[in-house]
């Protein structure tokens, strides 16, 4: 017997060890159910990161752009309307008002990362007989490569955004015929022409994407589109992407431009997440519950076999808190040992997924994300878990009358 | 007074209590125990024989009447009050001795003190030790109840009974699941203990050849004692 334990803990363990089969068999059943949740959590949060990742480094977290300018009916006097019949304006291309103000403004706000205003209009690329109509984004590179991670999506050449150069994307660099170093000539809405080099082909995923994108300095988008010292939008990234949509609704709240938050512009991929994420939780509860019940079960019958072990201990004077403990403590320990024993099935699991499973391109199929917070996080509420379960049977236990017991 | 290890004043006990089928089974019982006193507790089954221990044992509650414990009067106490008194003073001896399995004879000695202190010390095994050798079983100490025959395992539940040094030990027909001879030295080492260190003793039996070797024969009928 071991002196450092105290009494309840060696009565425990001993008649864990002796009912060793049935101790085995649920410790491996709280085994599967433990590494049925760290597989899966595992294996969704690292798709899900990798998903989340792959939106949100390639768009802004927040837009603003300004307001859709309405027409009002004209009025001859106070509730005399001469001409009710109004008619939609054309939403001519303007500035975001007083956007160096905004700027500062959303600088301040702490729950934002990163603040970017840019100019976007549409534009033709011509190179020879070939042309394609683009959308062209004048950006600052500084301040927008921390919103939208270019660099990170280039395959050749470099993300350098000077007053000669242009992003272009990998599907327009194909149909177009260029590459790195080659020239094109744009042709913007206004008029005006110019000639940039490619200075990177960029891949942002998404074959539109990388067709009718082009990427300049803001003052040659500024300069082309005829807005001079203004912008069409302003980027934002943010410290909580899942709290984009309220910082959106208060930002539109207090400032004159509308904000469209990843979370709105993005509605169905961002509901997929969510029914992912609710399922994996249901999942991971129903499965909680019923390792619970199975610790419950197993001590409920333990119990019923050692009522007569339990009445003789009553009757030598042992207390019900003890008595009480000593099941309690059988508990915890299945769950504790479950909860390790599934962890090394999960991880192991997550792992050799990880190492066989590759996307068609070769490339992994999600980041392998094991936390060891997540790992003490399981191992913590299994042994809860196992402590709550026991709680039943362990009152069952400590109300046994002695006597009844001891008589069978 | 002092010298009572054991009082019993009007001591009735009475089952489905307010009910039709309400049933009283002892009826106003007195008895005192002296230290050192081996005493049999005899009489037909049903008599109300294991009411009467149960309540003696503080394993059950009288319905009316104070049992006294070294003088304590236990109607006062509350049920932690009544385990430790239980754990201290008094000592269980069952017909089917009851050892819990999970663990060896010496441990299964050990456990009544270990209960009490929570930690095992060198004191505690010493003391179980010194108990299996008392009861004459060093080679089996370290097995299991699986693998001891029901003689020693009854001597285990004795040698388990005394490691707390109470002062009463009430013994549940020890001998009616032993053979002759087995009996026979279970009940000689009962009386040598008594003899020794002045424990006094109970002894529920249907035996009345062990019964006479008693100082003292008690006999419950229909719940009263005839001494």
């Amino acid at each position: 017997m071991n002196r450092l334990l105290p009494f309840d803990w060696i009565v425990a363990i001993r008649f864990l060890r002796e009912g060793l089969f049935q101790t085995l068999f649920i410790i491996g059943g709280i085994a599967l159910g433990v590494g049925v949740i760290v597989f899966m959590s595992a294996l969704l949060s690292g798709m899900q990161a990798n998903f989340i990742k792959r939106v949100l480094t390639s768009q802004p977290h927040i837009q603003l752009i300004t307001l859709n300018q309405v027409s009002r009916p004209l009025r001859f006097d106070a509730g005399q309307i001469e001409d009710p019949v109004i008619e939609q304006p054309t939403q001519r291309v303007t500035s975001v008002d007083q956007w160096p103000k905004i700027i500062t403004r959303m600088r301040n706000l702490p729950e934002v990362i990163a603040v970017s205003p840019n100019v976007s209009g549409s534009a033709l690329v011509v190179r020879g007989d070939a042309s394609r109509a683009v959308t062209m984004t004048g950006i600052d590179p500084e301040t927008y490569f921390k919103i939208v991670r270019l660099p990170d999506y280039i395959v050749s050449g470099e993300a350098r955004v000077t007053s000669q150069d242009v992003l272009i994307g990998t599907e327009l660099a194909s149909d177009l015929g260029v590459k790195v170093g080659d020239k094109i000539n744009l042709q913007a809405g206004t008029g005006a022409t110019l000639t940039l080099t490619i200075s990177a082909i960029f891949d942002l995923g998404s074959k539109g994407t990388n067709q009718r994108n082009i990427y300049v300095a803001l003052r040659i988008a500024q300069s082309l589109l005829g807005m001079i010292g203004g912008v069409t939008n302003i980027d934002l990234s943010v410290k909580d992407i899942y709290a984009a949509e309220t910082l959106a609704q208060e930002i539109q709240a207090s400032n004159l431009v509308e904000a469209d938050s990843w979370i709105k512009t993005n509605a169905q991929f961002f509901t997929a997440i969510q029914a992912q994420t609710f399922a994996n939780t249901l999942i991971r509860l129903t499965v909680g519950l019923s390792v619970a019940f199975g610790i419950a079960a197993v001590l409920i019958v333990s119990v019923i076999q050692r009522s007569k072990n339990i009445g003789i201990l009553r009757a030598m004077g042992t207390s019900r808190g003890q008595i009480m403990r000593v099941f309690l403590i059988q508990g915890g320990l299945l769950g504790l040992f479950g909860a390790l024993l599934g962890m090394i099935m999960g991880g192991g699991g997550v792992i050799y997924w990880h190492a066989n499973w590759r996307m068609a391109n070769g490339s992994e199929m999600f980041p392998l994300v094991l936390e060891p917070r997540m790992f003490f996080i399981t191992a913590l509420l299994a042994t809860v878990t196992g402590l709550l379960a026991a709680t039943a049977p362990a009152l069952r236990a400590a109300k046994l009358d002695p006597v009844e017991a001891i008589n069978g | 007074m002092a010298d009572d290890v054991l009082r019993l004043e009007g001591i009735t006990k009475s089952y489905n209590i307010g009910m039709p089928s309400e049933v009283e089974v002892l009826h106003g019982i007195d008895l005192e125990l002296k230290t050192g006193e081996f005493v049999a507790l005899i009489g037909p089954s049903g008599s109300g024989k294991s009411t009467l221990l149960n309540i003696i044992g503080l394993l059950d509650r009288p319905t009316h009447g104070r049992v006294y414990i070294e003088g304590h009067d236990t109607s006062t106490l509350n049920e932690d009050q009544i385990t430790h008194l239980r754990g201290h003073s008094i000592g269980f001896v069952f017909q089917y001795h009851h050892l819990i399995a999970a663990f060896t004879a010496l441990e299964n000695v050990m456990m009544p003190m270990l209960a009490d202190k929570i930690f095992l010390s060198e004191a505690i095994e010493h003391r179980a030790k010194d108990l299996i050798h008392r009861v004459g079983l060093d080679h089996v100490a370290h097995n299991f109840a699986m693998n001891m025959s029901g003689g020693q395992q009854q001597r285990v539940a004795i040698a388990r009974a005394l490691a707390m040094q109470p002062r009463l030990v009430l013994a549940d027909e020890p001998t009616g699941n032993l053979d002759t001879q087995s009996a026979d030295s279970v009940f000689e080492l009962m009386r040598e203990v008594n003899r020794e260190s002045r424990t006094t003793f109970m002894i529920v039996t249907h035996n009345m050849e062990l019964a006479k070797r008693c100082d003292r024969i008690i006999e419950v009928i229909d719940g009263r004692l005839h001494h």
